[in-house]
């Protein structure tokens, strides 16, 4: 059994529903013990630091802060939760005068960060601690055949993360792991647009589509991916993209935990896969 | 000329003012190749591109520069960042450039991303977690209640498979989180 301090992240108790709720349930099969880490708070995400950076950082070290006290790595399965503590975190430790700043503000309410957390994604942790090859021998239904195509996202890889950073492998690698045919296509580390989509709906329209056409030139038959805002941008605004570019996608976007749910014999209903907005039913139907 | 002279010490304080953030010192050593610019997959619509963005702070249009549509057009993927020969990173420089823009109340009225983020602040600060639908309803009254319209069968599809619940949810330390936010802010900006 390996232990982890585990942050959520907001978007699991919402929009990626389907990813928390299947986190627990593959780290379970796993032998993986995810702590929650307790009462914790939104990480600031991207836009809190284009707002304010000294409040931002004290939105995340706080978190750090409190994850220290339970001496764990501190694991999120959210790739933008992961760049922002990650980089609040490196941030703490080179700039001597931002971590007095911060370590003032937290001190009153009694916390304070001293620098010591490590902080992983999930899928650093499914990839470089469990490993694919613990994960193929745990695989109770090959999914022999299903052509998915991984979508890293950007904020998986960089600027700090574990894989290369623009030509990854690892999902590639875990995907295989669960007997499926890994697509291999070129935007897979590509931008979907991120929240812009709600601000500028044009300009990410436009890279949804790229990626969704790249995608499906490469025989890719659904996609799989570990952020909360490629899925909701790739699978909630696919039919949006359909309307503008009169295209006809109809390629569902999974959560990786959902994909290895599958394989690892997980009961269909427990996954999720009813709230996914493109069904990914049909193309699960011969592994459920 | 008498002009330019006047304006200098504005101009030395703007490079400064950025510099001083964390992550803006790198961009003395620019060497204006284009590599960000070439980079980014939403260039195509800012008003003057990441390339031109650090060249304009170099060369002290502040005000030009903040109340442009650029740096709110990033969507941070940070290609350019693990591209740039000089380690800068000019996914960091945008950032610092929006929250000069914000705190100068420049931002441009062209982009619909700064509210977007000032919704978005004003939910997580609140509830200590962010309320995706509220923060959304809050973007499009603040901006335009009728983009809303477009979007309505998206928010719908999530609302009918369950991944826009009703309510927010809150942290216990709600107090706590906000006497923190309000020190750092009595503290006054990150050195």
């Amino acid at each position: 059994m390996r232990y982890y301090t585990y942050f959520p992240g907001c978007s699991t108790e919402a929009t990626a529903s389907p990813l928390g709720l299947t986190v627990p349930l593959v780290a379970k099969e796993l032998d993986i013990e995810l702590i929650e880490l307790e009462d914790w708070n939104c990480c600031g995400s991207s836009p809190y630091g284009s707002v304010d950076k000294l409040e931002a950082t004290c939105m995340a070290a706080r978190n750090l802060a409190l994850a220290e006290k339970a001496g764990f790595d501190l694991v999120t399965p959210c790739s933008n939760c992961f760049v922002i503590l990650n980089s609040a975190n490196i941030h703490l430790k080179e700039l001597p005068r931002l971590r007095e700043q911060v370590n003032e503000a937290l001190a009153v309410a009694n916390l304070g960060y001293k620098g010591g957390v490590r902080v992983r994604h999930l899928a650093e942790v499914l990839y470089s601690d469990i490993t694919p090859e613990t994960i193929r021998a745990k695989v109770k239904k090959n999914l022999r055949g299903l052509k998915v195509a991984p979508y890293y996202g950007c904020q998986l890889v960089r600027p700090d993360g574990f894989d290369d950073p623009e030509s990854p492998h690892s999902l590639d690698e875990l995907v295989a792991s669960l007997g499926a045919d890994v697509v291999s296509w070129p935007l897979k580390a590509r931008c979907c647009g991120s929240s812009l989509v709600m601000s500028e709906p044009d300009v990410a329209l436009e890279l949804i589509n790229k990626l969704l056409q790249n995608a499906q030139e490469n025989g890719a038959q659904c996609l799989v991916t570990p952020c909360p805002l490629c899925q909701i941008n790739l699978d909630a605004f696919q039919s949006m993209v359909n309307s503008k570019f009169k295209t006809n996608y109809n390629l569902p976007v999974l959560f990786c935990t959902q994909l290895i749910g599958v394989a690892l014999g997980i009961k269909p209903d427990a996954l999720g896969l009813n709230r996914n907005i493109v069904s990914p039913r049909k193309v699960l139907a011969p592994y459920l | 000329m008498a002009d330019a002279m006047v304006k200098a010490p504005v101009e030395a304080s703007f490079i400064d003012e950025v510099c001083s953030v964390p992550g803006g010192e790198a961009i003395r050593s620019c060497i204006q190749c284009g590599v960000c610019t070439g980079s980014c997959p939403t260039a195509s619509r800012w008003d003057y591109p990441p390339r031109q963005v650090i060249a304009m702070v170099r060369a002290g249009l502040r005000d030009e520069l903040l109340s442009s549509n650029s740096m709110w057009f990033c969507a941070s993927c940070y290609v350019c960042t693990v591209r740039c020969p000089r380690d800068i990173k000019p996914t960091d420089i945008m950032h610092v450039l929006e929250t000069i823009a914000i705190k100068d109340g420049l931002n441009t009225k062209r982009s619909r991303t700064p509210t977007m983020y000032k919704s978005f602040v004003d939910s997580a600060k609140g509830n200590g977690r962010v309320y995706e639908l509220g923060m959304m309803l809050k973007l499009f009254l603040r901006t335009n209640p009728f983009a809303a319209l477009k979007l309505a069968p998206m928010g719908l599809g999530l609302l009918l498979h369950r991944r826009l619940p009703l309510s927010p949810s809150r942290i216990k330390a709600r107090g706590e989180l906000k006497a923190i936010l309000d020190k750092a802010k009595a503290l006054g900006g990150a050195q």
